[in-house]
């Protein structure tokens, strides 16, 4: 008799909260093989837990819940430590250990030569406990736990190298701009227990179930979608909020592969699919939600044709596909979101640590325009990495071609419009990644080659510490390429679990059962009609046509984009500088929150206030001291005198006031 | 019979010589006998109201002054000479400060 997994849900997550404990606090006298062995066995056993429940997994049986611990107890209301898992789950859970555990392997690699590593081990293990806390909470104020936990370990891996003046600026941006979206949650968890009592994810469900849809006008359902949308747009960096992302590629590129592509930013998809039935009772909020996604998709996307730095393209082509996923939830296609933010998953947390194998190769050099002809040099990178790419721009058979084709179809049910802005960043989105592609591998090395002084001390952006010096572009080690070659089979092959009968699509669907009555009256079997067929061909179309115009322009005639950048003149100055939204928000936001917390808070309040009234109560027991010593002279025939002239006035008093 | 105000006048004249006494005088010694001066100016008011009502406690109670009066002076006297060993003077303003 096999013991029932479900019974040890709680180890997931416990797991790599172990492995970052005896890292964080151990690691330090460990050597680096142990702290390797920690980092990857915990890690791992989080990873094998999740294949096991998934295998004994039956769609049949209701979702599992598993109490751990009571944790508020007041009158009615009662939140506990509890994990839940459903289809929904468990396909975050896959996803999040299954990602998360290359990219442990892959930080052995690309972390080795630095001084902090046990640190980092640590705080991969912390963000994995985090992570996983996220996906299986069974309420709202677990999941805002592993929410909050995700956030803390984004900031320390952001500012992992702290002694750098923009690393810990970035991740202080991502801490604060987080905590906006984090303040929109909170306010909504606050709606919840006020309106439903309860924080429990099925209490909840059920009492939204129980009312009506809110058509017209805006009521609690849409406050609350609202907030919970705000608290979406902070952690999976949406407009407004998207800015802390592209900064936080500041941190280690295998970093950026797990928190800021894989895994911590489509938190808020997972939370607004989660939440799919509140969403589908406020059709206002939903829309919200979809505009928010659709735009958010074509502004970061054109942000990414300009940019030259490699992990910043990936940055802005994160958001963009970040927006995808709240265009799907947006138009009710909860499945299709999940699913793109699967196949993302895997072809984009590929594509960064392609991206750092390439950075590792030329000795820490980002700038796209110092690379070129890298393909002879790192043949495997290069093959993985087109892969990915191929997989991002939607080209069949790829994973992203399906996940990308369902959202853009269920888009074009709810509106043509959500379906054109799609395709068109569908388009640019192929454009910049193949840009990408010709201009690190294609052409000829433009970096400086067999230059030993650029080996060491040029470590501006990713600094790995690596000691030698680098004189040619070289490959990656197997423990790097290993995670990659593994990544690129899944974005080959991870479409195909829903390209076959929208099989993904029914699987998910008893979690989405109480929003499927409302946004999916367009059944997917019935509308696999011509129409699909024919918009399925336009959007690889034009992703072959943002190849083709990439390979025109930075392949055959590469002197081009410089004319053609200097003919747009303001405009190119525009998107090359990310719209100067960094600009404007300093403007607005920042500056005067600067100035107000420092005439008003500081130098009115602090100083004024607090500060003065400590200083003046001092001063003015000083001063009356200071009158007062001077009656304690020491003169024996002085005090005589004090208690002389004493008795004299008790007297004086005795007798006037009548003593008689 | 001599009336009750005579010793109370007495008396205060006592007490009031000795606070004079007590507040001007700078010898030590002359200071102590001042207290000696208040204390049996007071007493002498004890025993005249003693007995002009006949009651013995204010008796009683000069003998209680008297009893702490011979204490203070064994102590008192105890302090001055000690004081005078280790300043060589018995100026009380030469003498304000605890520590040498």
């Amino acid at each position: 008799m096999t013991p029932n997994p479900y019974l040890y849900l709680w180890l997931v997550p416990l797991l790599p909260l172990a492995g970052a404990a005896i890292n964080g606090f151990f690691g330090r006298r460990l050597s680096k093989k142990a702290i390797s062995t920690v980092a990857l066995v915990f890690c791992g056993a989080a990873f094998v837990m999740a294949v096991w429940l998934a295998a004994g997994f039956s769609s049949a049986s209701p979702p599992y819940s598993c109490d751990l611990a009571h944790w508020i107890r007041s009158g009615n209301f009662q939140v506990d430590f509890s994990f839940y898992l459903d289809q929904l789950s468990l396909v975050m859970l896959l996803v999040v250990t299954g990602v998360g555990f290359l990219i442990h392997i892959y930080s052995v690699g690309y972390m080795w030569d630095d001084d902090g590593y046990y640190r980092f081990m640590a705080y991969l293990n912390l963000f994995m406990f985090f992570m996983l806390t996220l996906v299986l909470a069974k309420n709202y104020l677990v999941m805002f736990i592993g929410w909050e936990g995700v956030g803390l370990a984004s900031y320390l891996l952001i500012g992992f190298w702290f002694t750098k003046d923009s690393a810990a600026a970035a991740g202080k941006k991502a801490f604060i701009v987080n905590r906006i979206g984090d303040f929109g949650f909170l306010i909504a968890l606050f709606l919840m227990i006020k309106h439903f009592g309860s924080l429990d994810f099925t209490h909840v469900f059920a009492a939204v179930r129980s009312l009506p849809a809110e058509t017209a006008g805006a009521g609690l359902l849409t406050a609350i979608g609202l907030l919970l949308m705000v608290g979406a747009a902070g952690k999976s960096a949406q407009i407004p909020l998207y800015v802390w992302l592209p900064d936080a590629m500041e941190g280690p590129t295998p970093v950026s592969a797990l928190i800021h592509a894989a895994t911590m930013v489509t938190a808020g998809v997972y939370m607004v699919a989660r939440s799919s039935s509140i969403f589908d009772r406020a059709p206002m909020a939903m829309m919200v939600v979809a505009i928010i996604g659709t735009l958010t998709a074509l502004f970061a996307a054109t942000i990414g044709i300009a940019q030259t730095d490699i992990k910043k393209v990936l940055a802005y082509s994160t958001v963009s596909q970040l927006g995808y996923m709240f265009m799907a939830c947006g138009v009710g296609a909860f499945s299709a979101g999940i699913f793109h933010l699967m196949t993302h998953a895997f072809f984009k947390g590929l594509l960064f640590l392609a991206a750092g194998s390439v950075i590792h190769g030329v000795g820490g050099e980002q700038d796209m325009r110092k690379m070129g002809g890298l393909r002879v040099y790192m043949p495997w990178t290069f093959a993985t990495m087109g892969i990915a790419t191929l997989a991002i721009a939607g080209i069949p058979p790829f994973a992203g071609f399906w996940s990308k084709d369902e959202i853009l179809w269920k888009a074009f049910n709810a509106s043509w419009v959500y379906w054109l802005i799609g395709v068109v960043t569908a388009f640019i989105t192929s454009f910049y990644m193949f840009r990408l592609m010709y201009m690190t591998f294609g052409g000829e090395y433009r970096g400086a080659l067999a230059q030993d002084a650029h080996g060491h001390d040029d470590h501006g952006h990713d600094d790995h510490g690596h000691g030698h010096g680098h004189g040619e572009p070289h490959e990656s080690p197997w423990v790097m390429l290993g995670p990659l070659v593994v990544l690129a089979v899944l974005s080959v092959f991870g479409g195909w679990v829903a390209g076959y009968n929208n099989h993904f699509e029914h699987f998910l669907a008893p979690v989405f059962q109480g929003a499927s009555d409302v946004a999916q009256e367009a059944s997917p079997e019935a509308g696999k009609s011509t129409l699909e067929y024919l918009l399925m061909m336009v959007s690889v179309g034009v992703a072959g046509l943002g190849w083709f115009l990439a390979y025109l322009l930075y392949s055959r005639r590469p002197q081009l984009p410089a004319r053609i950048a200097a003919g747009l003149g303001e405009l190119y100055q525009a998107v090359a500088n990310k719209y100067y939204i960094d600009e404007l928000y300093a403007v607005l936001f920042v500056k005067p929150l600067i100035d107000g917390s420092t005439t008003i808070l500081w130098h009115g309040v602090d100083q004024g206030v607090i500060d003065a009234a400590v200083n003046d109560s001092a001063d003015a027991a000083r001063h009356i001291s200071d009158t007062a010593r001077h009656m304690q002279s020491g003169n024996l025939r002085s005090y005589a005198g004090w208690i002389a002239a004493g008795g004299a006035v008790v007297i004086a008093y005795m007798v006037w006031m009548g003593v008689r | 019979m001599v009336p009750l105000s005579f010793y109370l006048l007495l008396s205060g004249i006592l007490f009031v010589c000795g606070v004079l006494g007590f507040l001007i005088k700078r010898n030590i010694i002359t200071i102590f006998m001042s207290i000696e001066l208040m204390l049996n100016g007071v007493n002498l008011s004890f025993v005249a109201f003693a007995a002009h009502w006949h009651a013995l406690s204010g008796q009683v109670f000069v003998f209680f002054v008297m009893v702490v009066a011979a204490a203070e002076a064994a102590v008192g006297l105890a302090i001055i000479i000690a004081v005078y060993r280790t300043r060589e003077t018995l100026n009380v303003d030469q003498v304000n400060l605890l520590k040498l």
